[in-house]
C-alpha cells in the first residue's frame, strides 16, 4: 500500500467516524447529524489551529505555548469588527480610551528611544524611570474616567465600545491580523533576546491576553460575555419563517427546526472547509517554495544557514507571526460559530495543550498530518466522555445503582478527557514519534 | 527526516524550557558491559591490540591499530591532524565500537566493558575538553573523582595537593574560575583520585602557554615515576616524544612508526614528515 | 503614630503576604530548577505534581480528622504531609520508570522531554480531578491566627491591625527549614555533590563512576518533596483547587527563570522577586498613603497600579525586564 493511499484511508476513517455519529446511535455515537456536524465544525477549526502550530513547530522548531492567546484575540476581533456599535459609546469616552492607548504607546516608544540613544549609566536609568512613571500616571488619568464613562452606558446590555458593525466574515482576516500583531510584538522581544525564550513568553502573554479580555469591560464586556454576535448566514428563526425554506425542508421530509439547524451547520462546515483548504494549499505551496526550503534548511542546520548569510531570527519571526495569524483566524471562526465571546472559558489545557496533542499525533512537520490530527483528536475529545461512562458502567456492573463509588466515578467521567489526551500523547510520542502522517 | 525521531528537535533552542549545557555528548561503544576474560600468556600491562573500528555505525577510523604501555612508562601517540590519535585512545577506553581486535588490562580482556566499568577496573581518563566540573570547587572535583571509592580518600587527596601545590591554595574556589593550566591540573588530579592502574591523557597541553606546558610535562613525569603507566595523545610531538618511553606515530588510523621516544626523534623519516625537519 | 500605622499596614497587607507567597513560589521554583538542572528540561507537569502531592495530603488529613487525630493549634495537614510526600514520590518514580527513562535511553533531545511532560501533565491533571474533583477544597484546621488583628490593636493601641495567620507562620518556618536542608544536602553530602556534578557535566560524571539513574532517582524524590510541601503550604494559606495549581506554573516558571534556571539560589530569589512585585503592584496603596501624606494631598483613587487579575502580567513583565538586562537570570543559570 503506497503512502498516499494509506493516508487517504486515514482521512476516510475519520470521515466514517463522523458519518457514523450522524447515522447510528450505537455505542459512543450520538446518531444525530446535529452532533456530527458540530464535531466536524469544531474539528475543522481545530485543524486550522493545528496547521498554524505545525507551521511554527514542524517547520521552524518554535515552541509556542500561547496558542490560547492568539485564538482569543481572533475572538476579540469578531466582537470589534462585527458587533454593532454601542450608542453613545464614542462620545462617552471612546475617544478618551483611544487617546489613552496612544499615550501609552508613545510612552513605550519614548522609552525605547531613550534606551537606544542615551549612553548607559545613572542618567539613563533615571530618565527611563521618570518617563515610565509619568507616562503611566498620565495614561491612567486619561484612561480611567473614559473607561468608567463607557462602562456606565447601560451595563446590563452594553457597557462596552461595541464594534464597527461590519460583516462577520471580515472579522476572520481581522482576527488573523490582530493575532499577527501580537505575535510580532512577542516574537520581536522573545526571539531577539540573546537566547530564545519563546516558550515562557508565549505562555505568559496568553494569560495576559485572557486577563485583559476578562477585565477590560469596555473592550469585550469582560466576564459578562458578548452574546448574539452576527452570523455569516441567516439565523434559524429567520429560516423557519421563510416559506421557500419551509417548502424545501418539507420536500426533503425534514422538520423545519431540524432543517434550519442543519442548514446553519452545513453552511459553517462549507465555509470552514473552504478556509481550511485555502490555508492548507498556501502552507503546502509556501513550503515547496524557496522560502520553505530555506526554513527547513535553517531548521536542520542553523549554523550553516547563518554562515550562508541567512538572518535566522528574522525568518523565525516571520514564521511565528504567520502561524499565530492562522491561529487568530481559527479563533475568529470559532467565536463566530459559537455566536458569543466568553473570555471565562479560555483554558490553556483546551486551547493550547490540546492543539499540541493534535500536532504531535497528526505528525509534526506534515500539514496533512496536522489537519488529520486536528479533526481526529477533536472527535476523541468529544467522545471520551461517553466512552468513559460506558467503561465505568461496565467496570462497576456489580455495584448497586446508588453506590457512592459508582456515582463518584460517573461524576468524574468528564475528567477522563484530560487523562486520555495525555495517554494518547504519551503513546504516540513513545511508539510512533513521527505521528500518524510522518514528515516526508 | 532520517535518523532517530527522538533526537530530532527541529533546531529548537528555547532556553526557557531546555538546557543543553553539560549534556552528554559521548556515544559509548558499549552501553552494557559483557564478560571479562582472563588472558593466557604474556602481554603488556595495557594494550589495545590490532583495533579496527569507528563511531556508532559510521565507517572505520582505526585500522589494526596497536597501542601498549607498561608500568613506569610514558607512551605517547602522535601524528598529523585527523590521524585518529584521540580515536585510538577512545577505543582503548571503550568509547568506540571496536569491531575487531581487543583491549587487555592487567591480564584481563576488557574489550566488552563499558567506559564506566573500565574506570572501576582502574583506568583513569582525562578527556581533552570539559574535563572538570566547572561549578564545583577544586576539592569537590577531587572528591567526585574518588566517587567509586569507599575507603578513606584523604591520603590520596594529600598526595595530589603535594603533586599540584597550587590546587591546595585554591581548594575552595570553583574550578571554572581557574586558569587553563590550573584546570588541567584539576583534571589530572580528578583522574588520579581513583588511584588508577593506568592514566590516559587526551592532549593535556591543548591551549596552554609553552611555559605552562613544560610545567605540566614535568608533573606528568612525576606521576609516571610513582609507577603509574601513562598513555597520552599529544599535538606537540617533539616535546612529547622527548619525555616518552614509547612513541606511536599514527597515520590515517594505522601504526606508521613505533619506537622509543629517542628513536623516533632520531628517525629521519619521522623528523621530515611530522616534526618539521 | 501615623508612621507606625503606615508601617503596620504595610507589613499586614504587603510584607507578610508577599513573604508567605514568595516562600511558596520559591519552593515550587526549586523543584522546577532541580529538574531543569539534572534532567535538562522544564517540567510542565510541575503544577500538577504539586496538586497530586497536596491531594494525597488532603485525603490523609481528612482521614486523620475523621479518626480524631490532630495537632492541636497546628493544622492536621502537617501530620499528613509526610504521607503526601511519599505518595508523590511513588508517583514520580513510577512516571520516571514507565515514561521518562525510555527517552533517556534514547538520548532524546530535551525538547522531546518537554513534550512528554505535557502528556504527563494532562494525565496527572485528569487523575487529580478524577479522584478529588475539580472544586475548591479547604483542609486547614487548628488555630487560624498567631496574632489576630483585634488582639494586635488591643495590644498596641494602634488604629491599624496586624494579622499573622498560622498558615503564613508555618509557611515561612517550613520554607527556611526545607531550603536549609536542601542546601546542606547539595553542598555537604556525597550524593548531593554527585547531583551537582552530574548537572555540571554528564560525561565526566559518568567517567567518575556516578550512576546517572541514581542521580535522576534522587532528583525526582527531592522534587516530590519540594512540590508537595509547596502545594500543601499554598493550600493551607489559600485553598486547594486543581486548576489553580496548574496555573501556578506560570509564576513558578517565571520565578525560576528570573533567578536563573538551574540555580537553586536563583529560584529562591526569583520566588520572592515575583511575589513582592505581584503583591505590591496589585495592592491598593491608598490605606498606607493616607497615613503618610498631608490631608489635602490624600489620593482620591485606590492607588492600585493594576487590578489583581493582572498578577500574571506582573510576573511576566518582571521576567522580561530581567531577561533584557541579564539573559541568564539574576544569578547565573544552570549550575546546581
Amino acid at each position: 500500500m503506497s503512502e498516499t493511499v494509506k493516508h487517504s484511508l486515514m482521512f476516510a476513517f475519520v470521515g466514517v467516524l463522523i458519518i457514523l455519529d450522524g447515522t447510528t446511535s450505537f455505542g459512543i455515537f450520538a446518531g444525530s447529524w446535529n452532533s456530527a456536524l458540530g464535531i466536524l465544525n469544531m474539528g475543522l477549526v481545530s485543524a486550522i489551529m493545528a496547521l498554524g502550530v505545525n507551521l511554527q513547530w514542524g517547520f521552524a522548531g518554535l515552541f509556542n505555548v500561547g496558542i490560547m492567546g492568539f485564538t482569543a484575540l481572533g475572538g476579540l476581533a469578531v466582537v470589534l469588527v462585527s458587533s454593532s456599535p454601542t450608542p453613545g459609546a464614542w462620545s462617552q469616552g471612546g475617544i478618551g480610551i483611544i487617546m489613552a492607548l496612544i499615550l501609552g504607546a508613545l510612552t513605550v516608544v519614548a522609552a525605547v528611544f531613550i534606551t537606544k540613544n542615551m549612553t548607559k549609566g545613572k542618567p539613563r536609568v533615571l530618565a527611563l524611570t521618570a518617563l515610565l512613571i509619568a507616562g503611566f500616571f498620565a495614561y491612567r488619568a486619561v484612561f480611567d474616567p473614559a473607561v468608567s464613562g463607557v462602562e456606565a452606558i447601560n451595563p446590563a446590555l452594553y457597557g462596552s465600545l461595541g464594534g464597527l458593525g461590519l460583516p462577520v466574515l471580515l472579522a476572520w482576516p481581522a482576527g488573523g491580523l490582530l493575532a499577527a500583531g501580537a505575535a510580532w510584538l512577542i516574537g520581536k522581544t522573545a526571539l531577539g533576546l540573546r537566547s530564545d525564550y519563546l516558550a515562557i513568553a508565549t505562555l505568559g502573554i496568553a494569560e495576559i491576553i485572557i486577563a485583559i479580555m476578562k477585565n477590560e469591560d469596555w473592550l469585550s464586556r469582560g466576564v459578562k460575555n458578548v452574546v448574539g454576535l452576527p452570523r455569516p448566514m441567516r439565523k434559524e428563526i429567520v429560516l423557519q419563517e421563510d416559506p421557500g425554506f419551509l417548502d424545501t425542508a418539507a420536500s426533503l421530509g425534514l422538520d423545519p427546526v431540524v432543517a434550519s439547524t442543519l442548514y446553519v451547520k452545513i453552511t459553517y462546515s462549507l465555509l470552514f472547509t473552504v478556509v481550511l483548504l485555502a490555508l492548507l494549499w498556501m502552507a503546502q505551496m509556501g513550503l515547496k517554495s524557496p522560502w520553505g526550503r530555506m526554513m527547513r534548511a535553517i531548521r536542520d542546520n542553523e549554523v550553516a544557514a547563518e554562515a550562508m548569510g541567512k538572518n535566522v531570527t528574522r525568518r523565525h519571526l516571520q514564521i511565528f507571526v504567520l502561524g499565530s495569524a492562522i491561529c487568530g483566524v481559527a479563533g475568529a471562526m470559532m467565536t463566530t460559530l459559537d455566536g458569543q465571546l466568553t473570555p471565562g472559558t479560555y483554558n490553556p489545557l483546551r486551547f493550547t495543550f490540546l492543539i499540541w496533542v493534535m500536532v504531535v499525533v497528526g505528525g509534526s512537520g506534515n500539514n496533512f498530518g496536522a489537519v488529520l490530527g486536528g479533526i481526529f483528536i477533536w472527535f476523541f475529545w468529544i467522545k471520551v466522555e461517553p466512552m468513559g461512562a460506558g467503561l465505568i458502567n461496565f467496570v462497576t456492573y456489580g455495584l448497586a445503582e446508588d453506590s457512592a463509588l459508582k456515582l463518584h466515578l460517573l461524576d468524574s467521567t468528564a475528567h477522563m478527557r484530560l487523562f486520555t489526551m495525555g495517554l494518547i500523547l504519551l503513546l504516540v510520542l513513545r511508539f510512533s514519534p513521527r505521528g500518524l502522517i510522518p514528515e516526508k | 527526516m532520517s535518523g532517530n525521531p527522538y533526537q530530532n528537535d527541529r533546531g529548537n533552542k528555547d532556553a526557557s524550557i531546555t538546557s543543553t549545557s553539560g549534556r552528554s555528548t559521548i556515544e559509548p561503544g558499549l552501553k552494557h558491559s559483557g564478560e571479562v576474560k582472563p588472558v593466557i600468556g604474556d602481554s603488556p600491562f595495557l594494550v589495545g591490540d590490532t583495533m579496527t573500528g569507528g563511531y556508532g555505525k559510521g565507517p572505520d577510523i582505526l585500522h589494526e591499530c596497536t597501542i601498549a604501555v607498561n608500568p613506569g612508562e610514558i607512551a605517547v601517540i602522535v601524528g598529523p591532524n585527523g590521524a585518529g590519535k584521540s580515536t585510538a585512545m577512545k577505543a582503548v577506553f571503550g568509547m568506540l565500537n571496536v569491531r575487531s581486535g581487543k583491549v587487555l588490562l592487567d591480564g584481563e580482556d576488557i574489550t566488552n566493558l563499558s567506559p564506566q566499568d573500565r574506570v572501576v577496573k582502574g583506568m583513569g581518563f582525562v578527556p581533552q575538553t570539559s574535563n572538570i566540573f566547572t561549578s564545583l570547587t577544586v576539592e569537590e572535583n577531587l572528591e567526585m573523582g574518588a566517587f567509586i571509592r569507599t575507603d578513606d580518600i584523604r591520603n590520596t587527596m594529600e598526595q595530589i595537593y603535594h603533586l599540584f601545590p597550587i590546587l591546595k591554595d585554591k581548594r575552595n574556589q570553583a574550578a571554572g574560575e581557574l586558569s587553563g593550566g590550573q584546570r588541567q591540573q584539576v583534571a589530572v588530579g580528578r583522574a588520579l583520585m581513583t588511584q588508577p592502574k593506568v592514566l590516559m591523557l587526551d592532549e593535556p597541553t591543548a591551549g596552554v602557554s609553552p611555559i605552562v606546558m613544560d610545567e605540566l610535562f614535568d608533573r606528568i613525569i612525576e606521576v609516571a615515576r610513582t609507577g603509574i603507566p601513562i598513555l597520552m595523545v599529544e599535538q606537540n610531538a617533539r616535546q612529547a616524544l622527548e619525555i616518552a618511553d614509547k612513541g606511536y606515530v599514527l597515520v590515517q588510523g594505522r601504526n606508521a612508526y613505533t619506537g622509543t621516544g629517542k628513536e623516533l626523534l632520531a628517525d629521519p623519516e619521522v623528523r621530515k614528515s611530522f616534526l618539521g625537519g | 503614630m501615623d508612621l507606625l500605622n503606615a508601617l503596620v499596614a504595610l507589613t499586614n497587607y504587603v510584607m507578610i503576604p508577599a513573604v508567605a507567597y514568595g516562600s511558596q513560589l520559591a519552593l515550587g521554583a526549586l523543584g522546577v530548577t532541580m529538574i531543569y538542572a539534572v534532567l535538562r528540561f522544564s517540567n510542565f507537569a510541575h503544577g500538577d505534581t504539586m496538586a497530586f502531592g497536596t491531594m494525597v495530603t488532603i485525603l490523609v488529613t481528612w482521614w486523620m480528622q475523621s479518626m480524631g487525630i490532630n495537632l492541636g493549634p497546628l493544622p492536621t495537614a502537617l501530620l499528613a504531609l509526610p504521607f503526601g510526600i511519599l505518595g508523590c514520590m511513588a508517583l514520580l518514580l513510577f512516571t520516571d520508570r514507565v515514561v521518562y527513562r525510555f527517552y533517556r535511553e534514547q538520548k532524546a533531545k530535551p525538547v522531546i522531554f518537554v513534550m512528554v511532560s505535557l502528556g504527563v501533565m494532562f494525565m496527572m491533571n485528569g487523575l487529580v480531578r478524577f479522584i478529588i474533583g475539580p472544586g475548591d477544597q479547604r483542609f486547614s484546621d487548628g488555630e487560624r491566627f498567631i496574632v489576630s488583628a483585634r488582639d494586635f490593636k488591643a495590644m498596641t493601641g494602634l488604629r491599624e491591625g496586624l494579622a499573622f495567620k498560622t498558615s503564613q507562620g508555618i509557611t515561612i518556618i517550613t520554607a527556611v527549614v526545607v531550603v536549609a536542608a536542601l542546601f546542606w544536602f547539595l553542598n555537604r553530602t556525597r550524593t548531593g555533590k554527585s547531583m551537582r556534578a552530574y548537572s555540571d557535566n554528564e560525561d565526566l560524571a559518568l567517567l567518575s563512576g556516578i550512576n546517572p539513574e541514581r542521580v535522576v532517582m534522587y532528583t525526582w524524590m527531592i522534587v516530590a518533596g519540594l512540590a508537595t510541601i509547596a502545594g500543601v503550604l499554598y493550600g493551607l494559606d489559600k485553598s486547594f483547587k486543581p486548576f489553580t495549581y496548574f496555573q501556578l506554573l506560570l509564576p513558578i516558571f517565571a520565578a525560576a527563570i528570573v533567578g536563573g534556571l538551574g540555580n537553586p539560589i536563583g529560584a529562591i530569589a526569583g520566588g520572592f522577586v515575583i511575589a513582592f512585585s505581584e503583591v505590591s503592584i496589585t495592592y491598593a496603596w491608598k490605606k498606607i498613603l493616607r497615613y503618610l501624606m498631608p490631608e489635602n494631598l490624600e489620593p482620591d483613587g485606590l492607588v492600585q497600579l493594576l487590578s489583581t487579575d493582572y498578577k500574571f502580567a506582573v510576573s511576566f513583565v518582571i521576567l522580561l525586564i530581567v531577561l533584557l538586562f541579564k539573559p541568564t537570570g539574576l544569578f547565573k543559570g544552570k549550575s546546581v
